[in-house]
């Protein structure tokens, strides 16, 4: 499934796509950003609620396909530059991350 | 950049007083890596490892001094900073053991995983410390 066809189905909404096409190869769920950095999968959807840039630090090192930001978390200007910046997916969503993942899971 | 002892040298100044710009010295790294020519694992594997180098210094030692050795057959990292030096490093390298302040992990550190992840990207990995005096870890990826 694709970042832009995820982001349909789940009614997502777009801050910054710089790859609609990007498969999306597995998720991982997760706040702790060096725990992510140790355990997420290149391709792998995010789900988080963090949102300072170095978010998109861990999801531009590790080639993570999206991000998507839970619970409607405040996203600055600094953040969705940099996703702009990086060429990276960043996603938005009203639901927690149980929801989310809950969500992903039937899709992936 | 200069050749020495048939390797390509490159030095960053990693600034302690900003987290927004932490983070710099890796993907400067995986920039230069990726035009020499290597493999996306390898450069994968050396980004994270100086990211979470860059971002210790930050949180623990007012910033310091990542440098990158590029030879033929492997990548070596140095990160020197004058910080407070790691009391007890069997225990630093525990997974979940960190010492950062509350502040800090409001940003999604602390989760004490820089050390082992450093450990765990890399072929070796050296720490030199003394209290007080500051902390040097030698990082070499095998290529």
């Amino acid at each position: 499934m694709t970042v832009n066809e995820l982001a349909e189905k789940l009614g997502l909404e777009r801050v910054f796509v710089a790859e609609p096409d990007r498969i999306i190869e597995g998720a991982y769920a997760g706040d702790l950003l060096s725990w992510v950095m140790g355990r997420a999968k290149p391709g792998n959807c995010w789900v988080t609620i963090m949102t300072n840039v170095n978010t998109l630090a861990v999801a531009s090192l590790l080639d993570l396909s999206c991000i998507i930001i839970c619970e409607n978390s405040e996203i600055g200007a600094e953040l969705s530059d940099a996703a702009s910046a990086k060429g990276l997916n960043l996603l938005r969503t009203g639901m927690n991350e149980f929801e989310a993942c809950a969500a992903l899971s039937r899709l992936l | 950049m200069s050749e020495q002892n048939e390797c390509l040298t490159y030095s960053f100044e990693v600034d302690g007083e900003n987290f927004t710009s932490a983070g710099e010295a890796s993907v400067q790294v995986k920039r230069i890596l990726r035009r020499i020519g290597f493999d996306p694992e390898t450069i994968k594997r050396v980004s994270i490892a100086m990211y979470e180098g860059e971002i210790n210094m930050v949180i623990h030692a007012g910033g310091g001094v990542a440098e990158l050795f590029v030879y033929e057959d492997k990548i070596v990292m140095k990160l020197t900073d004058h910080g407070p030096g790691i009391a007890d490093v069997s225990l630093a390298m525990q997974e979940g053991f960190s010492t950062a302040p509350d502040n800090i992990r409001s940003l999604g550190f602390g989760a004490g995983m820089g050390l082992p992840n450093m450990k765990r990207y890399t072929d070796e990995m050296v720490i030199d410390t003394k209290l007080g005096e500051g902390t040097t870890i030698t990082m070499t990826v095998n290529v």
